[in-house]
């Protein structure tokens, strides 16, 4: 056999590009570009958290942890998710500390699926979720969230997709990148769906904390009698703002844990020290820490609402996380055109709806983790290029 | 509304009333009513620049000077505050638990101003038992500024 991509594992060369990938080369070969293409937040770590990682190299915290991460993190987590949401973990064995819910989500995934298993998720979706089934052997199968349901999953559209195959459903709500949150009225039907289906839930509640217009996330670990079948996942990227220490978490009943940790053990043995000792003075007054980061998205979120309107570009408002999804379909080029050409005219990036899925055609994602300035600018230049179309 | 007003406009005294309202979900109008009503109440004081001297060509002095005042029977420390605070070089004043009793920050434009103002006009009222003066040497961070240009943000343009 000669050395070239047959040499390679066809299920991972069969993974489609990301489409984030294929835009940022577009965009970074510009310069002075106003980007509202950023998943992450703008804001730096709380100093006080990252004082904590730097006191932790002091003192010569740089050895490995338990496997499952710091004993007293794990205990953190655990009164956090009960205090926060209304989940009941047990630190010992329910919960583990992983590189980024990137990580957990993946560690869920090979735990619990078999070569050919199906797993239903909805799109527009963060991009990595079809390529982590895949990669994990399983098979995805997309489900459309639709801009008239405010982008909510459907029970119609759920059971229009699910065959004697599925496994899993894995949902992401409050969502990138629609903006989406779940009523609880939604969450229980979500989890009927999954009970009566015999399926596990994963659910990926990375913006639990960031809900806008007085509405609080409602967490599936809420839900009763739901936990034996629900893979939490969490973590400090976006609440926290701290994307780049890699730190987030999984909560799992007993039963799967210990395959989840098996994978953990064999693959990571355990998440980075420095980060685990930012995460622990993270757990320290949550609250303090992430009100000026969500006054300020929310004072955002509204601006950018307000000028889309004033603009003539439809919008569904969005009620979490911090993306705004507005649909560029009437200027009646492709989002990907749009995405490029609002580029080329105005220097202004946003991401075209394409690259979460098939179904994202028609929107482009505008981050708002990104100060009120450059967010004020952005909105005039992407008023003044729709004029032109 | 009024505390994310005051945090927009503690952020950027020179914002809009328009991007104001938008970031509010209120009308214009009510934004500069509310403007309006807190300064009408003295709630904002004023509106300022937030200038880094270190960066002026013309040199400029600021100390903090810790003052031990006698306190009177009637008004405790008011009186000499106030009298204090008059001067046009005392920038600002403030009253402190602890070892020393009013806090002063004065600016001046050379040392040697500092120490005559100390010298002449404070440390003569009647009432002031000593004062101890520090002189600043470098702003780091004023008024919840860094004073450090900031540089590229860290973030890649386009991430998931
Ligand atoms: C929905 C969703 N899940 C997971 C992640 C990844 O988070 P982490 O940094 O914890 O790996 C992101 C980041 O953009 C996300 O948007």
């Amino acid at each position: 056999m000669s050395l070239g991509p047959e040499r390679l594992a066809r299920h991972i060369v069969g993974l489609p590009k990301s489409g984030i990938r294929e835009f940022f080369d577009i965009v970074s070969t510009r310069r002075g570009v106003i980007s509202l293409a950023i998943g992450e937040p703008d804001f730096d770590t709380p100093w006080h958290i990252r004082e904590a990682a730097i006191a932790s190299l002091e003192q010569g915290k740089s050895h490995y942890t338990g496997n499952a991460g710091l004993p007293e993190l794990r205990r953190a987590i655990a009164d956090y998710v009960r205090d926060r949401f209304g989940g009941d973990y047990d630190p010992a064995h329910e919960v583990l500390v992983t590189v980024g819910a990137s990580e957990g989500l993946d560690l869920a995934l090979r735990a619990l699926l078999n070569p050919g298993d199906e797993v239903l998720f909805h799109e527009p979706c963060f991009v990595s979720y079809g390529p982590e089934i895949a990669m994990a052997h399983g098979v995805p199968v997309p489900v459309e969230t639709r801009v008239e349901d405010n982008f909510r999953l459907s029970i119609a559209a759920l059971e229009a997709k699910v065959t004697p195959r599925t496994r899993a459903l894995l949902v992401n709500f409050p969502n990138n990148p629609t903006g989406a949150i779940l009523g609880p009225e939604d969450v229980r039907a979500i989890a009927d769906f999954a009970v009566r289906h015999d399926l596990i839930l994963i659910s990926d509640e990375i913006y639990a904390e960031l809900t806008w217009g007085g509405k609080r996330h409602t967490s599936f670990a809420a839900v009763p009698g739901l936990k034996e079948r629900l893979v939490l996942l969490n973590g400090y990227s976006k609440a926290w703002a701290m994307t780049g220490f890699r730190m987030a978490w999984v909560c799992a009943p007993a039963w799967m844990m210990d395959t989840i940790l098996k994978i953990h053990q064999y693959q990571i043995m355990c998440a980075p020290t420095p980060s685990q000792y930012a995460a622990l003075e993270a757990m320290r007054q949550p609250a303090e820490d992430m009100a000026p980061m969500l006054r300020a998205y929310e004072m955002r979120r509204n601006y950018l609402s307000a000028a889309f309107a004033e603009a003539g570009i439809p919008m569904h408002t969005p009620a979490g996380a911090f993306y705004a999804f507005p649909q560029v379909a009437k200027f009646g080029l492709s989002s990907r055109d749009f995405a490029v050409r609002l580029l080329d005219a105005e220097n202004v990036a946003v991401v075209p709806g394409s690259a979460f899925g098939a179904c994202g055609e028609g929107f482009v994602r505008c981050s708002y983790a990104t100060g009120i300035d450059q967010l004020k600018e952005a909105a005039a230049r992407i008023a003044r290029f729709v004029k032109t179309l | 509304m009024v505390e994310s007003l005051l945090e927009i406009l503690r952020n950027n005294a020179k914002e809009s009333p328009e991007t104001m309202a938008k970031m509010l979900g209120v009308a214009p109008e009510a934004v500069s009513a509310e403007i309006a009503r807190l300064e009408r109440e003295g709630v904002i004081r004023g509106w300022q620049a937030i200038v880094n001297d270190d960066l002026l060509p013309k040199g400029h002095v600021t100390a903090v000077i810790e003052v031990r005042v006698t306190p009177e029977r009637e008004g405790g420390f008011d009186r000499i505050a106030e009298q204090v605070s008059r001067f046009e070089e005392v920038d600002a004043a403030y009253l402190m638990s602890g070892g020393y009793d009013l806090l002063l920050f004065v600016g001046g434009e050379s040392l040697l101003s500092v120490a005559r103002f100390v010298s002449e006009k404070l440390a003569t009222i009647h009432g002031v038992l000593s004062t101890a003066t520090h002189f600043k040497l470098k702003t780091y961070k004023q008024s919840g500024v860094l004073m450090a240009k900031p540089g590229d943000d860290g973030r890649l343009a386009v991430t998931p």
